[in-house]
């Protein structure tokens, strides 16, 4: 069942150099118990969806979709204390930086039984009661000293858990995970995949998982949208997007991915820099640092092609006059 | 904690004692001497007896330890000027007054002060942050004296509603705080407002509103209280300085605080009263800071006590 279903995403910044489009028309869905992997570089647009869709931007943002639901909710005009409701309660969100994303001044304690005490009215016995759970759940040593200790006194890692622990409180439906790894450092990566994997096992709550890192998506996800100047350029099962991809940017997000076996090689990049949101080209943001491109490729932005049911792409190259370019990189 | 607070009592001593000799000197080398006045001249034979009765005739560095000695006991010594009244007498009458009258200035700058402070950082950029701004850039810039005569001209000259001078109804409060609160409700809004436009970007405040705070609650629970904390500092000072009076203010106002005294020892050269003032609000600004360093450490656990 579906979900979260958004349709034709629009997020602008209007700001005094000129309005920024950091999100051009994204359609998404997300089925019940599913993970999926939003992937990109910084400033593809990924993480905006997201706060798009949760209304959590500041409000010179300008958020428009031909259809935005969740559940049996249609959210395409709601207000802000409608996303309020549901944020929290039934959507977790994990963010990026454990350091910044914890207030200060609040003991961990307080910041965990703060959603249960408001989504689901508890009383501060019942609430702590229930953040002990939670913190046995997240697999945090020493759960009752740990409620009156402030984020600064735990490492990056705990800061972390305790952030997963706050999504997951309210027992939500879907948890978004915006770059949940990145400021923490390798073996500590993998103990909050783990720990995410775990919970989604045992609460059976879907994931969308935001990040740049192609490891995390291989490791977790069944679905893998890539993100590249405000859309979706390739979108697909994991096996299609990484066995068979047919985006020339995927192809380069998947050579840059460092080699564990076998001859140590140079990491490929992609040369040039991510296209100007304020005045995107008129053809596929990515043809500037595209070496397929074509005439066409700078003047119209290509459709999306649907390769099977779930592999669509957005790239000239698959025109049938189009001359053929394989990928010629290795299958992970 | 009890141990820095210890420390912090033992150096506002120290800072006292400092404060007292410094000031004990200085005002013994200005010209000029509590018996002499102008051109006045006072027969020798009473000068000489009213010198030995003060204890002025006995070496300046004797006078200091003798000053010294008393002032431990806590006696500030008598008035040079006001028979049979001691310093702690005038204290006494005028502290109450001027404290009364500052207390009040004080809840008025920081309810208003942050209240509008709040609000222009939560509505940046519309009208009412605008005119809140402009408003605390004339209360920083137009000085006391300037405030208190307008006012005084307006509300009483002109509409003749409220009164100027005396204490005895609530009515006459208002213009002395009005005036008293006049800048520190500028500079309490301005500090409150950039602080607040920062915090408010804090990635924090985003997980906040993520986990179903209302907007309300965001500002209040979570923006403010890590906004506020420049303005505690700020607090100090301020307290200090209003409750202890305000020469221009009681003078306008003719409020029998403890500024005016404090005026009218220095042209008077009543050196008891001069140095017995002057430390008393030492030793009051040195505990309005002790308290404030205190409460910044309960309201911001990350600041560590350096033991």
């Amino acid at each position: 069942m579906r979900l979260l279903d958004i349709q034709n995403l629009h997020t602008t910044f209007d700001i005094h150099v000129g309005h920024v489009q950091a999100v051009r028309g994204v359609t998404l869905h997300v089925d019940e118990g599913e993970t999926v992997g939003i992937v990109g570089e910084s400033g593809s647009g990924k993480s905006v969806t997201m706060l798009s869709v949760m209304h959590l931007l500041p409000d010179y943002a300008r958020i428009e979709a031909d259809k935005l639901t969740f559940g049996d909710l249609d959210l395409t005009r709601a207000s802000v204390n409608t996303f309020r409701k549901l944020e929290g309660d039934e959507i977790g969100m994990v963010f990026q930086d454990p350091m910044t994303s914890l207030n200060p001044l609040f003991t961990v304690g307080q910041q965990l039984m703060e959603p249960l005490r408001i989504h689901k009215k508890m009383s501060k016995t019942q609430a702590k009661e229930r953040v002990l759970e939670i913190l046995r759940t997240i697999q945090m040593p020493d759960p009752e000293s740990r409620l009156k200790q402030y984020p600064h006194e735990l490492s990056g890692g705990m800061r972390q858990r305790v952030m997963i622990g706050m999504a997951i409180a309210c027992n939500p439906r879907l948890i978004i995970a915006d770059e949940p790894t990145t400021a923490l450092d390798v073996t500590i990566q993998a103990q909050i995949l783990e720990l995410l994997m775990d919970l989604k096992k045992r609460l059976n709550t879907s994931i969308i998982m935001i990040t740049h890192d192609l490891g995390v998506i291989a490791g977790m996800c069944s679905r893998v949208m890539v993100m590249y100047g405000g859309r979706i350029v390739e979108e697909g099962t994991l096996r299609e997007v990484f066995y068979d991809p047919k985006h020339p940017y995927t192809w380069g997000l998947l050579r840059s991915i460092p080699q564990r076996q076998g001859e140590r090689q140079r990491l490929v990049p992609i040369p040039g820099s991510p296209p100007d949101l304020i005045a995107p080209p008129p053809g596929c943001p990515f043809a500037p640092r595209c070496p397929y491109a074509m005439r066409i490729c700078n003047s119209a932005l290509p459709e999306h092609r649907s390769l099977s049911d779930t592999h669509k792409v957005s790239c000239y190259l698959l025109d049938e006059g189009a001359p053929k370019v394989e990928w010629g990189g290795r299958a992970r | 904690m009890a141990q820095y607070i210890l420390k912090r009592v033992l150096s506002g001593a120290l800072t006292i004692l400092i404060l007292m000799t410094v000031t004990f000197f200085l005002m013994h080398a200005i010209p000029g001497s509590p018996f002499v006045k102008g051109e006045q001249n006072m027969p020798e034979e009473l000068l000489a007896r009213l010198e030995e009765k003060y204890g002025m005739d006995k070496p300046l560095w004797q006078q200091y330890l003798t000053y010294l000695k008393n002032f431990l006991t806590g006696d500030f010594g008598d008035s040079f000027k006001k028979a049979d009244t001691s310093v702690n007498e005038i204290i006494g009458r005028g502290f109450p007054i001027s404290a009364r009258v500052g207390a009040v200035a004080v809840v008025v700058s920081v309810v208003v002060g942050l209240g509008l402070g709040i609000l222009s950082a939560v509505r940046r950029g519309s009208l009412f942050d605008g005119g809140a701004m402009v408003f605390a850039t004339i209360g920083i810039s137009v000085p006391t004296f300037v405030t208190a005569v307008l006012l005084m001209y307006l509300f009483a000259g002109v509409l003749k509603i409220l009164p100027t001078y005396g204490l005895t109804t609530w009515k006459h409060y208002i213009l002395p705080v009005t005036c008293l609160s006049f800048s520190p409700i500028a500079y309490i809004a301005r500090m409150t407002r950039s602080s607040m436009l920062e915090v408010m970007q804090q990635d924090y405040i985003r997980t906040a509103r993520a986990k179903g705070v209302k907007e309300f609650m965001v500002i209040l629970q979570h923006g403010l209280r890590n906004a506020i904390l420049p303005v505690v500092t700020y607090l100090g000072t301020l307290i200090a300085s209003l409750l202890t009076g305000t020469f221009v203010v009681e003078r306008l106002y003719a409020i029998p605080g403890i500024g005016k005294y404090y005026v009218d020892s220095i042209s008077a050269r009543d050196y008891n009263v001069i140095l017995g003032l002057t430390v008393f609000l030492g030793i009051f600004v040195v505990i309005c800071n002790i308290v404030v360093d205190v409460l910044y450490c309960i309201i911001d656990p990350r600041v560590k006590i350096s033991e």
